[in-house]
């Protein structure tokens, strides 16, 4: 078998050394009713590189990939052109088979990478400081609620209409085994974010505020009201960014005050991959960094005096305080924080900010485009690179009609909100810098051809 | 020069600093291979870019207002200088690719580069996790298939795929166990833990409200049966137990343990870090687990990328299977695959404890995984189990004579052999010891864990290492273990060879700099 050098010779001389007939002789406390003779039943025997490839590939063809057909899928995965040497470099072997860096001599490229990918995050969410990741956006938004109850000692939420519904998923899961009161409604297709709202619910009992920006149906709306609100009342703005390409747009949650501002980091250097693995982002404000989740990386000297990186202030941390920890999370998400901070550091602030309005400006063409089609409406006044298009009936059947098309056309708002009635009318698109005119173009055409 | 008998060239220990090749002096400070590199922030500017996009087109903006107008202040590199930057630091790395990583309950073996390959096929990688499940049935099934063979290889019914690493799969089996009780009106408050478990352990019973209380071990590394018996009652909702355990021992009483917390109407969770020992030869559902959470990048090879991403899907017993999260893939009578969510969910679902993560979890990890388990197959995974803990007795048997090895005498050990420090003179450490391992080229094994061993170095080996690199492995670890006991105080200043000396942690946690900024005085004080 082509990973495993011992051959049958060197087993037999090691079993030699440690004094055993066989190996069997080395799984003697396993009692003998649990112990399997042969190989386990079901499954097949070894196979060559060749006769994997095949077997995988053939999965892989049954799928419809993004890039062979018009696409414009969003909702907190997006799809963006990864340059060849952001592949080449995660797959260096230093970094891919490396561990965590826990001995520091000799773990400084993956300890530097995480400092610059900190900084990198911090300045992008215009915030003091940021971990070195977290496992996604979703499990960083709740780990951002615990957070805040920890700083205010208060257990109420109050989750934004405009965050994504898994992200509330996610939290109400958690919520119901720690106890953490979460208010939240589902959204209205209205073209105003629920700023007002929000506001309104405000009061001396409230952790925190959760709002996603831009939020799930892709509107714009300013923190500055709600973090000042929230702020007067002791309460924390968690600020959640899906689309962190956006930030090379418009303004930073940073600069509106948010206290902590997380993210999902996926659309710089990840890739879709079905969902996963992506790369959680989480920054805050300096003087709530103690309570942070997740590993940091930090800046200090050897004995030499030479400027070198390590993992600090674990003493959050699950090794060291045990059931004490800020957190559970032990891995984070290093080679995708990598993939996100050698993108980034190729884009540099103007590629980002190209970048950006290249997304947003294509989109706004496309949503020009698509809202003249009789029975579709723009509900959006603002927007990045996704729009939310309403239609006359439940989006779902006609998504599922032009998939068939091989027209991935958006993701329909009733898969999203199984519950909500009139929202099942809307489908979120996205537009990047990979769609094309002619997929634009394309997706008009089939869209009138199945509403007409 | 010397060469040690096997075969690999060295010097004496008085040599091991060499005066001459520190008294030369460069005038970039580098040492030919050896380079540094600065930091993006040094050598980068916000006016570079190492990507070129199309012009924009011309139509008015509409961000609501909120236009970025301050900067953003992150450099740029071209692509060469982008390239040179990250394989510089690269080289500042070790890893598995470069050589043996003993690390302990890690399990870092070779990451074979098909994984890679397969996970990069477009059908795999460039697909969208709410795209229509028709477009992505080949996704659904390849997850299917891997459910299938964790089910198989853990001989329990069900599994939660979700779960994005060991951690979180650790919290999922206890929301599940949690879960379970709630639904039966049973509120129980307490997890018993051993001490020796990970830290995980513990942090994720107390993340899900439970209160934690230790299990003893006896004199020879196990769980104390008789002790955890006399805890169990009413108010013991479960235990989370790692076996083979981390001292690197199998805990032979794993079924009467579980028959006792059953009886006492408590659930088993089993931490399944340590799965690697036992794959193909043991099934866990054999012994009475209720859940196991298993780590693909450590038994299924996909790669640690330094610290991440991880996967940790959750193998269920009847009794727990009703609890799993969202979502869930379901093969269907006409066999299409449908992807069980918040929109699909029926009856059956309904005591589903909810969602743990935004989409379907670590795709990227179950593609490699796949491809490492359809490599191996079922007599190859018998096999992997075997070599990693023939590989790990003949290190302790190796060494016992050096090194004290606290549970050697009560038999052999699984997957990875623990040794402790005693015997070290001059104040050496565990620490000094596992420097003293840089300088000889290897990364050190885990050190002062598990907890209940004194110094404690934790070695494991895998499957993946040869007879030739394991026994340079010996040389090296009996060579610096020698000079532990003869108090060698240039152990005490290791690693002299490494891109850096011991790195000042005191310092970096009492005063954090987290983030670059212009002002730093490290620039100063690095010159």
């Amino acid at each position: 078998m082509r990973y495993l050098p011992l051959t049958p010779d060197d087993r037999q001389s090691m079993l030699a050394t440690i004094g055993a007939q066989s190996v069997d002789d080395l799984f003697v406390d396993v009692p003998e009713e649990a112990r399997l003779n042969g190989p386990i039943e079901g499954l097949p025997m070894h196979a060559g590189e060749m006769a994997v490839e095949a077997h995988m590939k053939a999965l892989a063809k049954k799928n419809h990939a993004a890039g062979d057909m018009p696409f414009f899928l969003g909702a907190g995965a997006y799809r963006h052109h990864v340059p060849a040497s952001v592949d080449h470099i995660i797959q260096r072997g230093e970094f891919l088979t490396a561990y965590t860096p826990y001995q520091p001599e000799i773990a400084q490229g993956t300890l530097q990478t995480l400092f610059e990918f900190q900084t990198q995050v911090a300045r992008l969410f215009g915030v003091d400081v940021a971990n070195a990741s977290m496992y996604d956006g979703s499990t960083a938004c709740w780990e951002a609620i615990t957070m805040a109850r920890r700083i205010t000692k208060r257990g109420k939420a109050i989750l934004s209409s405009g965050l994504h519904p898994h992200y509330v998923s996610v939290a109400k899961t958690m919520a119901r085994f720690t106890k953490d009161d979460l208010s939240y409604q589902a959204p209205s297709l209205e073209a105003a974010t629920d700023g007002q709202n929000i506001l309104d619910q405000i009061d001396d009992e409230t952790s925190c505020v959760v709002v996603q920006y831009p939020d799930i149906l892709g509107r714009i709306g300013d923190l500055s009201a709600i973090a000042e609100k929230a702020h007067k009342h002791k309460a924390l703005l968690i600020a959640v960014v899906t689309e962190p390409v956006a930030l090379g747009a418009i303004r930073s949650p940073g600069e509106m005050d948010a206290d902590i501002v997380v993210g999902e980091g996926q659309s710089l250097g990840v890739g879709l991959q079905f969902g996963g693995p992506y790369v959680g982002l989480f920054g805050c404000k300096q003087k709530y960094v103690r309570q942070m989740p997740g590993r940091l990386c930090g800046e200090t000297v050897d004995a030499e005096g030479k400027r070198g990186f390590v993992l600090t202030l674990s003493t959050r941390e699950q090794h060291i305080r045990r059931e004490k920890a800020t957190s559970n999370i032990c891995t984070n998400s290093g080679l995708c924080a990598l993939a996100f901070t050698a993108h980034m550091t190729l884009l540099g602030e103007k590629g980002l900010r190209e970048l950006a309005m290249l997304n947003h400006k294509k989109a706004v063409q496309a949503a020009d485009r698509l809202s003249k089609i009789p029975g579709v409406k723009l509900l959006n006044e603002s927007f990045f690179n996704e729009f939310t298009l309403v239609l006359d009936a439940d989006s779902r059947p006609i998504v599922r009609q032009l998939a068939d098309q091989r027209i991935l056309a958006g993701v329909s708002l009733g898969r999203l909100y199984p519950e909500a009635g009139n929202l099942a009318h809307g489908v979120l698109v996205a537009v990047t810098e990979t769609s094309t005119d002619a997929e634009v173009e394309a997706l008009a055409t089939a869209l009138e051809g199945v509403l007409s | 020069m010397n060469m040690l008998a096997e075969g690999r060239p060295t010097k004496q220990e008085a040599d091991l600093i060499m005066p001459e090749q520190n008294a030369v002096t460069t005038h970039t400070g580098n040492r030919a291979l050896m380079v540094d590199e600065p930091l993006i922030f040094e050598i980068g500017s916000p006016d570079r870019s190492g990507v070129d996009l199309p012009e924009s087109p011309q139509v008015e903006s509409r961000l609501g207002g909120l236009e970025r107008e301050a900067p953003i202040a992150i450099p740029g590199l071209s692509e060469g200088e982008m390239v040179r930057h990250y394989t510089r630091l690269s080289r500042q790395n070790y890893a598995i690719d470069v050589g043996l990583f003993p690390l302990g309950s890690c399990t870092m073996k070779h990451n074979p580069r098909l994984n890679e390959k397969m996970a990069r096929l477009k059908g795999f990688a460039d697909i969208h996790p709410l795209q229509p499940v028709e477009s992505v049935q080949g996704a659904l099934e390849l997850i299917h298939e891997l459910a299938e063979w964790l089910k198989l290889l853990t001989g329990m019914p069900a599994v939660a795929m979700s779960p994005k690493a060991g951690a979180h799969g650790e919290l999922c089996g206890i929301l599940a166990i949690r879960s379970a009780l709630e639904a039966r009106g049973d509120a129980r408050e307490v997890i018993l833990v051993p001490e020796s478990a990970h830290g995980t352990n513990p942090a994720t019973a107390a993340f899900a409200g439970y209160k934690v209380e230790d299990i003893p071990a006896n004199k020879d590394g196990r769980v104390d049966l008789e002790a955890l018996k006399a805890r169990l009652g009413p108010d013991v909702a479960g235990v989370m137990i790692t076996n083979p355990n981390t001292c690197g021992l199998f805990e032979p009483d794993m079924k009467a343990i579980s028959d006792a917390v059953h009886a006492a109407g408590g659930l088993v969770y089993c931490d399944g870090a340590n799965f690697n020992a036992i794959v193909g030869r043991v099934r866990p559902g054999d012994l009475g687990v209720d859940a196991m959470h298993i780590n693909l990048h450590k038994t299924f090879s996909t790669p640690h990328g330094g610290g991440g991403p991880g996967s940790g899907p959750v193998v269920f017993s009847e009794a727990l299977a009703p609890f799993a999260p969202l979502p869930i893939v379901e093969e269907t009578d006409d066999g299409h695959f449908r992807l069980v969510e918040e929109e699909t969910a029926d009856e059956h679902h309904s005591n589903s404890f909810g969602r743990m993560v935004a989409f379907h979890g670590q795709m990227g990890m179950f593609t490699r995984a796949l491809t490492y388990m359809l490599s191996h197959g079922a007599d190859g995974l018998k096999q992997v189990s075997e070599d990693a803990v023939l590989n790990a007795n003949y290190i302790l048997r190796s060494l016992e004579t050096v090194l004290d090895a606290p549970f050697a005498k009560s038999g052999p050990c699984m997957h990875e052999a623990l040794f402790s420090d005693k015997g070290f003179a001059n104040d050496l450490s565990t620490l000094d010891l596992a420097k003293g391992m840089i300088d000889e080229g290897y990364h050190p094994m885990t050190m002062y864990f598990p907890l209940v061993v004194h110094g404690a170095m934790l070695v494991e080996p895998t499957e993946t290492e040869s007879k030739a690199a394991i026994d340079q492995f010996i040389g090296a670890f009996r060579s610096v273990a020698e000079r532990a006991k003869a108090g060698d105080e240039t152990l005490k200043s290791a690693p002299h060879f490494a891109p850096r000396r011991r790195l000042d942690e005191t310092q970096a946690a009492r005063k954090p700099i987290l983030v670059w900024t212009e002002d730093e005085d490290f620039a100063q004080a690095a010159e």
